[in-house]
């Protein structure tokens, strides 16, 4: 095998990250996604901004104040330690919350722009013919904005499997719990273990490459006329 | 129910009001007709619900409160259907879908699918994408999805007004049979006057979010003291009935309040037909011309005379229940010395059948 089972172990943690994340990510950015897309007013543009500080905010400032509201004597904590029994810092239920507000702007803001550009005519049109706002929305914004679903669930996955400084902030190193990959390889050039770091690298160079790929090609549906 | 009672009231920060207080016959087709940026489409996207929430606005349609002070239907929930200006067919669906929407979401049909194709001619394509279609084709599908829709007041808001002329026609002619076959109500917008006078029923003059006049549409084309009457292509619309073809010289014999037209006229199953006789083509003589080119010598009776200008005048004249319109000048006037209450026979020069007529 090409990989050691501690660095196996690292990539199921990590798929499992992504997945779960990338669940929570569309649940969660769809509604927000559509409610920032019908903002106007000063309250949607702060909305978005908040939405948008994980693009440019160091991943380590985001980090250190998860882990302030993560700790066992925080709420959030306090509260998740209640009902649960368990610690959510260093936990894995604390890097999917990490991971999803660190990745939320790449899944809401390729929605917003897609609801966005489905023309209120149309919804108008579907109105006067007896449609509801729900049935609106899946039957003819949800289907013009297929290939935007597409491209915010493959970048909030790619972009959590990327996803280092919070990780390294909340989750700590815990094999087979919260070590993560891009943590593994970081581990591994800490040890200065080169050849094991080159391994993981080019997985990932690899993946993201290919992921990215597969999306740029298939541009396929677009909305049309 | 048997009118649709709407009071409307909105100021724009550009100064622009609507006042409008009436009721809408809910039979045939009513058309709304005035000059762009007189509130045409604001009345039709309120009576459909959508659009922006204005000053005041009180639609009731027979018992049924649409939309008050303290109530809005929301469009989905209200029996109307909308063609709009642009098709705007749903660009991820198949034509035969596109007809569906409309009809999947109503419990009780009025029409069958079948019949709503062979009104619009669709048959062909069912199968095919929006964008595939040309413009006319796609109003045609916008139309039908509306129509089966089942909603027991139809608007259209210049559904033809970005189609070539044949296009346009042929959807005018489906138009006008789907009204007859059906006596589904319909508001027409547009300000394109011979659309209207070949469809409507009732007319809404509208001028600056007021109404000017509103009454049915040939009694207000023959009237003096509108808008229409004012502009230069003011004309009368005639009902008038197939006598007798001439298919030597390609004529039609159609017959007005007891007198005869000649109208170049293809055959038409429709004997009632429609004829519009523009002002400016009809001039008047006190005595019966003879040995003239015109063809169409009507006797007439002035009932009133409008100064347009220094220069023209309007004459209102009389067959029997029927009026035409004349435009001449002023000085023709005075030299003939015309007082209402003259004999006059009406020269007509040219007329425009409006196509397949309808029951007026």
């Amino acid at each position: 095998m090409l990989l050691s089972p501690a660095e196996w172990q690292a990539v199921a943690v990590t798929l499992r990250l992504a997945t779960v994340s990338t669940v929570f990510l569309m649940l969660l950015g769809t509604p927000l996604a559509l409610w920032l897309a019908r903002q106007r007013g000063s309250l949607g543009a702060l909305c978005e901004a908040l939405v948008a500080l994980p693009l440019i905010l160091p991943p380590t400032v985001l980090g250190f104040y998860l882990l302030l509201a993560l700790a066992p004597n925080a709420p959030v904590g306090e509260l998740w330690q209640f009902t649960t029994g368990r610690q959510l810092a260093f936990s894995f239920p604390a890097l999917v919350i990490g991971s999803v507000i660190y990745s939320l702007p790449f899944v809401v803001q390729p929605l917003q722009q897609a609801f966005a550009s489905v023309p209120g005519s149309l919804r108008d049109a579907a109105a006067v013919l007896g449609a509801t706002p729900r049935d609106q929305f899946l039957s003819i914004v949800l289907p013009l904005c297929r290939r935007s679903f597409i491209v915010a669930a493959a970048l909030g996955f790619a972009h959590t499997v990327g996803e280092f400084g919070v990780i390294l902030m909340i989750g700590g190193n815990i094999p087979g719990e919260t070590q993560v990959l891009s943590i593994a390889l970081y581990d591994h050039v800490e040890a200065m273990d080169y050849g094991s770091a080159n391994r993981l690298a080019i997985g990932l160079v690899g993946f993201s490459l290919l992921l990215l790929f597969l999306l740029y090609r298939d541009r396929g549906w677009r909305i049309g006329r | 129910m048997s009118d649709l009672q709407v009071k409307l009231m909105h100021s724009y920060a550009t100064g622009f009001r609507i006042n409008l207080d009436t009721r809408l016959p809910l039979q045939g087709v009513t058309a709304l007709f005035g000059p762009s940026g007189s509130g045409k489409t604001t009345i039709l996207n309120t009576l459909a619900g959508l659009g922006e929430t204005l000053d005041s606005a009180s639609v009731i349609c027979g018992d049924v409160i649409w939309q008050n002070s303290a109530q809005r239907l929301p469009p989905w929930r209200r029996p109307v259907a909308y063609v709009f200006q642009e098709p705007r067919l749903f660009p991820h669906l198949s034509v035969a879908a596109n007809l569906d929407y409309g009809y999947k979401h109503v419990r009780q049909h009025k029409v069958s699918v079948e019949q709503v194709v062979q009104w619009l001619g669709l048959d062909n394509l069912l199968a095919r994408k929006p964008q595939e279609l040309s413009s006319g084709q796609q109003q045609r599908v916008a139309i039908g999805r509306a129509l089966l829709a089942s909603p027991q007041l139809l608007l259209l808001d210049e559904p033809l007004a970005n189609l070539d002329r044949p296009a346009a026609a042929d959807i005018l002619r489906r138009l006008q049979r789907v009204s007859r076959e059906t006596a589904l109500p319909m508001i027409y917008v547009s300000h394109h006057i011979e659309e209207v006078c070949a469809i409507a029923d009732q007319l809404i003059l509208l001028e600056q979010g007021e109404i000017q006049a509103q009454g049915p549409l040939l009694e207000l084309a023959g009237r003096l003291d509108t808008r229409l009457a004012e502009d230069e292509s003011a004309a009368a619309v005639l009902v008038v009935d197939a006598q007798e073809r001439d298919d030597n010289f390609q004529l039609t014999r159609f017959q007005a309040d007891g007198q005869s037209l000649w109208v170049g006229a293809e055959d038409s199953a429709q004997p009632r037909r429609r004829l519009r006789i523009p002002a400016r083509d009809v001039s008047v003589c006190r005595e019966r011309p003879t040995q003239s080119s015109i063809l169409n010598i009507l006797e007439t009776e002035l009932v009133a005379i409008r100064e347009l200008s220094p220069a023209h005048c309007l004459l209102q004249l009389r067959l029997q229940e029927q009026y035409l319109l004349s435009r001449i000048t002023c000085r023709s006037r005075a030299e003939l010395k015309l007082q209402p209450g003259d004999r006059l026979y009406a020269q007509i020069k040219s007329t425009a059948l409006l196509s397949d007529g309808q029951q007026p």
